[in-house]
């Protein structure tokens, strides 16, 4: 059927030295599903408008013409079906991707999502694997409003048994989906509508990014940031006008939160002594919060010359009017003001 | 019209299928033996699982399938072994129809490392990839969508496997089930909805529930053949089961069955039985579909008594070692619990 037992999890393969290319976010996630498909026919996409349509956000495009309606597949408006058939065709011998229109959408879908997908592994006693993708858009910012603005992160990462990613850049987009494709496991692969037109060098061919390894995306010695999604390219532009400022800020992603690279992260937070966490999703119970529990918990606590601070989407709906949607998470000021805040104050 | 009064079923009626020739199925010998050691297989698992509960020997919960025995039986006949079943709460029919061992069963319901999950599922999540058992399920309706899929599954990869779905009337409630046959509708899937109508989904009458002069009139909403048939009856059973996997074979897609039978056990342990009369109860046991089946395939000269001692004998010889070495088997143990989560 194919090479697919080649490459394993947590090695990078870059072809071709580090050969790169331009692209965009939601293209370099097409690129993933092209090589992916191309290199073994296990796998295979359905989901809502995937096909002829091209995807409610133009992630598939012409994955159609590439590789044929059978394996792009069109499903019905059935969030809880396609993933169950899925998950069918997981334990079966297939390597399936589903995709959620809207990550709000999973709501629909969590019997198989969480009862399901998730528990069959331990359940079973071993039995059976499901090597099933659940790829979905996340976030706020498109004047979508309540039901269509959501960070559900924490629910998926609260469910042992799912791997739970969130690929910041065009190049993690496309390594991250094609590790999430060759794990035995279900993955759920959260990628942000707002990042689907940013471009990146984006490593060409068959080019993995390993799941539970965090990137330090910059350094420097005065506070560490720690963000996810949306909120790593406004940590970074933050970093940018800190240092403009005198402050010197390091940033990580942790690209993947299900597993959890938390000796980079508490590494990072000892050699800086000061530590925000950054998050669009809302406050309470966010992901952060298990990270600012994990930096707790570590010897970096001792190493802490500031409490430890979270900036989080407020605790409400997003809003529709732009000006209250961008008060609701964590813009680029914000970032600036609370990391200056708390090296100027510490 | 009523649709809990299974005379009624004992013809088929068909919707949507469109004029086919409808298979006969009758025992020879042969089947006749096969389906009812199966059978006994069942009801006596079950008693000997209700036994062991009873006295305080097995943990948790329980669901019995005793009464329903001909479904699985009946169904999983018209399957070959590499067709896949997906199974419910109430499985060990489906489990054990499908080829599973039972001592391995009995072990899992004993809690025991031995067991089809090593302990980490018990009565309602065994699966058996060996003989197709895609697993029952403690989510009602949860094994359809997951049906429909191993359908597409089989479909993609070029095969001709089929797949049943288990569910009760008590699924047909749920959204799940829709989206699952809506799916499978679209794609004309290989695959048989297979509802096991005992008139209740725990204390909910499904005749009050689904106001329809028969349940499988649902299939016309779907674009799908709809077929009633008496479950007490395994021939009858494996009649319609084999033109619905002969469809599916031929990728004309799936077929909705719904099989007429009965549960003479309360739903789970805590059932107080305060929802249905001691009459109706007595009235099903009258219908056993062992019995029976026995009465049948006697009458018919298929069979002798003695076969059928013989029969109850080795099933007995059968479970009796099953229980002794599933008890005498480890524990399970929580040494790697952790490293259960995720395969690698
Ligand atoms: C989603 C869901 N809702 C409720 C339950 C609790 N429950 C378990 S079995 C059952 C009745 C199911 O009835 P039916 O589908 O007819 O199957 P039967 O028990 O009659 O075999 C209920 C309500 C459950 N397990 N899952
Ligand atoms: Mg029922």
């Amino acid at each position: 059927m194919s090479d697919h037992g080649a490459a394993t999890g947590t090695e990078v393969r870059v072809t071709g030295a580090t050969e790169t290319t331009v692209m965009t976010y939601a293209e370099a996630i097409r690129d993933a599903l092209t090589t992916a498909m191309r290199r073994d026919e296990r796998v295979f996409l359905m989901g809502e408008d995937v096909g002829r349509y091209g995807g409610a956000f133009g992630v598939t495009g012409d994955l159609v013409d590439r590789i044929g309606p059978d394996r792009v597949r069109d499903t019905t408006i059935s969030e809880l079906g396609i993933v169950g058939a899925g998950v069918g065709a997981a334990v079966t011998g297939m390597r399936p991707i589903v995709e959620i229109q809207f990550s709000d959408f999973t709501a629909q879908a969590m019997d198989q999502i969480a009862n399901q997908a998730a528990k069959i592994h331990f359940m079973l006693g071993g039995a059976m694997q499901v090597p099933l993708v659940i790829r979905a858009p996340g976030g706020s910012g498109t004047g979508a409003a309540a039901q269509h603005s959501q960070s559900l992160e924490a629910w998926f990462a609260h469910v042992p048994g799912l791997k739970v990613l969130m690929p910041a850049t065009a190049d993690d987009a496309k390594g991250l989906l094609l590790s999430a494709i060759e794990d035995p496991n279900p993955v759920v692969v959260i990628e942000h509508k707002l990042l689907y037109k940013t471009p990146g060098q984006v490593r060409t061919g068959y080019a993995t990014t390993p799941i539970g390894v965090a990137s330090v995306r910059r350094r420097g010695a005065d506070l560490t940031i720690v963000a996810t999604g949306v909120e790593v390219s406004r940590s970074l532009e933050a970093a940018e006008r800190l240092a403009a400022d005198g402050i010197q800020a390091t940033v990580v992603d942790p690209r993947t939160l299900k597993p959890l690279d938390s000796e980079t992260i508490v590494r990072e937070v000892i050699s800086t002594g000061r530590v925000l966490l950054v998050q669009e999703a809302v406050k309470t119970l966010g992901f952060m919060s298990e990270v600012a529990a994990v930096i707790a918990e570590s010897e970096a606590f001792v190493h802490l010359r500031a409490p430890v601070a979270r900036l989080a989407g407020l605790d409400i709906p997003i809003p529709y009017a732009p000006q209250l949607e961008r008060a609701a998470v964590p813009q680029v000021e914000d970032i600036v003001a609370a990391a200056t805040r708390l090296v100027r104050e510490w | 019209m009523d649709n809990d009064d299974p005379q009624q079923f004992s013809v088929r009626t068909d919707t949507g299928a469109g004029g086919e020739p409808m298979t006969e199925v009758r025992y020879d010998r042969a089947s006749a033996l096969d389906a009812f050691t199966t059978m006994w297989r069942i009801r006596r698992f079950e008693e000997a699982v209700e036994d062991l509960y009873g006295r305080g020997l097995m943990h948790g919960t329980m669901h019995l399938s005793i009464g329903q025995e001909a479904v699985p039986t009946g169904a999983c006949r018209a399957l070959r072994p590499d067709d896949y079943i997906t199974s419910t709460h109430r499985g060990h029919g489906h489990c054990i129809a499908k080829g599973a061992d039972l001592e391995r069963m009995m072990a899992e319901l004993l809690a025991k490392e031995t067991g089809y999950c090593r302990g980490r599922g018990g009565s309602m999540h065994i699966a058996d990839t060996a003989t197709g058992n895609l697993g029952a399920n403690g989510i009602v309706a949860g094994g359809v969508p997951i049906a429909t899929g191993a359908a597409l599954s089989s479909r993609m990869r070029g095969t001709d496997q089929v797949t049943v779905c288990f569910h009760g009337d008590g699924a047909l409630g749920e959204g799940a089930w829709h989206e699952g046959v809506i799916l499978a509708a679209m794609w004309k899937l290989p695959v048989i909805f297979l509802c096991e109508n005992n008139l209740y989904g725990m204390s909910m009458s499904s005749a009050k529930a689904f106001p329809l002069e028969q349940l499988s009139d649902r299939a016309r909403g779907y674009g799908i053949p709809g077929v009633t048939v008496d479950g007490n009856d395994p021939e009858a059973v494996e009649s319609v089961t084999t033109d619905a996997v002969a469809r599916a074979r031929a990728g004309e897609g799936p077929t909705f069955i719904v099989a007429q039978t009965y549960r003479w056990r309360g739903h789970s342990k805590s059932d107080k039985n305060l929802y249905r009369t001691r009459d109706e109860i007595e009235d099903w046991r009258q219908r056993d579909p062992i019995e029976r089946f026995e009465h049948s395939i006697l009458e018919r000269g298929l069979v002798g008594r003695a076969d059928l001692d013989q029969v109850r004998a080795g099933v007995r010889d059968e479970l009796r070692g099953a229980v002794q070495r599933a008890n005498a088997a480890p524990d399970a143990s929580a040494a790697d619990l952790l490293s259960g989560v995720y395969a690698r």
